[in-house]
């Protein structure tokens, strides 16, 4: 239904959350602006519900929701003579006490844009995206700025527009936000897309794992430095000194390699400083694939 | 479906996020009502604004006051109020449409209202048309006003002045709202502010609009009709003074509507 090329091609469906996962800078906000018509750009194409972005009417536009980074919002309004003159701008909007009640905007209906914390900012900019009922749905890093229940109640509205069937794309730094909301992911790194998949398949990627596997875990431990673990572990997972004194064994970590380990250990009266199992992340992954570089 | 957390908040209606995505529901307003709307909402935001207001009702109605009592504009074969209220509506003109426009539409701009505003069914030129229906209309309530205090002044406008010096009034607005838009586009809103102000006073002062002409200096009298604010200015006052048209006064604003346009639209940066 929707395709974006520049370069790499990305694809968002409906009834999917498709997150461009990047460092600032990436890209992802130039990638999510041409798709929404804002910028030019000069190569490539972009299919949007069919339709050119670049050449977008009235009807596209209406059907297209838009949540900008900085918000967008005039700062001497106030949210529900703004949301319902945006309401305004289409046929069938959404009502908007609905809206305002679902996203908590009751709690601040008084205040001018311009007094709003970030968070309230952030779901005024959402409602004025949701307001026309769009099929498609953008919102540049929508959780900037959210406290923890904002962004719970932000997060449960993108799921749920999502299962009743609207393509939701959205950009990210924050991994926790993509592996929480998204059915895909795009990489982005120096305007490309370096990786993509499922949050699942992302976690697995070369790992040598058998895709299905319920988590991929990472067992990290701390012992004295310049250990020799040849041939300590059955085949599957690999023990690597990544400083002196730490271990991470990585791979399809079973019971059986803990045991082995632990077996290792008691017959050379070795006990680990510290050990501990942890769930591989989107970040491990990120990290892995755009580089440890600060940019 | 998938590993989604149940929601735990108000359930939307089904009618609302039950099918969000349902063609039928989407869709744009008329553009007729969207830029009414617009129009509507853009004007009532420079009437609440405090510092809107003062350039457009209070300092020409001061100017006016200022006219009518000094003897700035004696000697014009006409009474102090008959030259000075041309001018006055001319100056309402350039408040709305240059200064108060231009400042509101520069600091939307650096909020991303533009941006936001365009990717709705309103898009790009509908929010141009809103803005220029809110100067209309903003205008004419500063018609009525200034009319108002006027007659109470004393002002006898000739009923034949009224259909020329409105066409003009509409003419200087769209001449106006073009080079509003050019500067609020292309320069920082702190910019805009300075020198949409700065124009005010010096164009209100020397260009035409309020003082004629020929009370000008001479360097000043050279130009001052090409200008938009003193072909504004003369032919105002020719309108309602006369019940004449000045057509190459027509001609110049049309002309600085369609450069300041065409510039506007090449060089308007909306980010």
């Amino acid at each position: 239904m929707l395709r974006v090329v520049s370069g790499v091609s990305l694809t968002a469906e409906r009834g999917q959350v498709t997150a461009l996962l990047g460092a600032n800078g990436a890209g992802k906000t130039t990638t999510l602006e041409c798709a929404q018509g804002l910028q030019k750009r000069t190569g490539g194409t972009i299919t949007l519900l069919g339709q050119d972005p670049a050449a977008a009417g009235a009807d596209l536009r209406s059907r297209v929701g838009v949540m900008l980074q900085d918000g967008g919002l005039p700062p001497s309004a106030r949210p529900i003579p703004l949301l319902r003159h945006v309401a305004g701008l289409y046929a069938n909007p959404w009502p908007v006490p609905e809206l305002v009640e679902r996203l908590g905007i009751d709690a601040f209906s008084r205040t001018t844009v311009r007094r709003l914390s970030g968070g309230q900012k952030q779901r005024l900019a959402l409602a004025a995206a949701l307001i026309g009922r769009p099929e498609v749905l953008f919102l540049d890093e929508p959780s900037a700025g959210l406290d923890p229940q904002s962004r719970q109640v932000v997060f449960e509205l993108i799921a749920e527009l999502r299962d009743a069937g609207m393509g939701i794309i959205l950009t990210t730094h924050l991994m926790d936000d993509a592996q929480r909301l998204a059915d895909y992911v795009y990489i982005i790194d120096g305007g490309r897309n370096v990786a993509e998949g499922t949050v699942q398949e992302l976690l697995q990627r070369d790992h040598g794992v058998t895709p299905g596997a319920e988590q991929v875990r990472t067992l990290v431990f701390d012992a004295d430095p310049g250990l020799e673990f040849d041939g300590v572990l059955p085949p599957g997972a690999e023990i690597l000194e990544v400083r002196a004194g730490s271990y991470t064994v990585t791979g399809a970590l079973a019971p059986a390699h803990l045991a082995a380990l632990a077996t290792w250990w008691e017959a050379r009266n070795i006990m680990p400083t510290a050990m501990s199992l942890q769930a591989r992340s989107l970040e491990d992954v990120f990290l892995d694939i755009s580089g440890k570089d600060v940019r | 479906m998938n590993g989604t957390p149940a929601t735990t908040g108000p359930a939307p209606s089904p009618g609302a996020a039950g099918n969000p995505g349902g063609s039928t529901l989407s869709g744009p307003a008329t553009l007729f009502r969207r830029v009414l709307l617009q129009g509507k909402y853009e004007a009532l935001a420079m009437l609440r604004n405090g510092e809107q207001l003062i350039l457009a009702i209070i300092l020409p109605l001061l100017a006016l006051v200022g006219l009518t009592v000094t003897p700035f504009l004696d000697g014009m074969g006409a009474s102090r109020i008959n030259v000075a209220v041309p001018g006055i509506l001319a100056l309402c003109a350039m408040s709305t449409a240059f200064t108060g426009q231009g400042i509101a539409t520069g600091f939307d701009r650096r909020y991303g209202v533009l941006r936001f505003l365009s990717t709705t069914p309103l898009g790009r030129g509908g929010l141009i048309a809103g803005k220029a229906l809110s100067v209309l209309v903003v205008l004419c309530l500063q018609v009525v006003v200034v009319t108002l205090v006027a007659l109470l002044l004393g002002w006898q406008p000739p009923a034949a002045g009224w259909l020329p010096g409105l066409l003009l009034l509409v003419l200087g607005a769209g001449a106006f709202t073009a080079l509003g838009l050019l500067v609020a586009g292309t320069v920082r809103p702190e910019a805009t502010l300075a020198i949409t102000n700065l124009l005010w006073i010096l164009l209100g002062a020397l260009g035409g609009i309020v003082i004629p002409g020929e009370r000008l200096p001479g360097a000043a009298q050279a130009v001052v009709h090409y200008l938009p604010s003193g072909a504004l200015g003369e032919s105002l006052r020719e309108a309602f003074l006369g019940g004449t048209l000045n057509g190459a006064a027509a001609l110049v604003l049309l002309l600085w509507t369609v450069i300041a346009g065409a510039a506007a639209i090449r060089w308007f940066k909306w980010n």
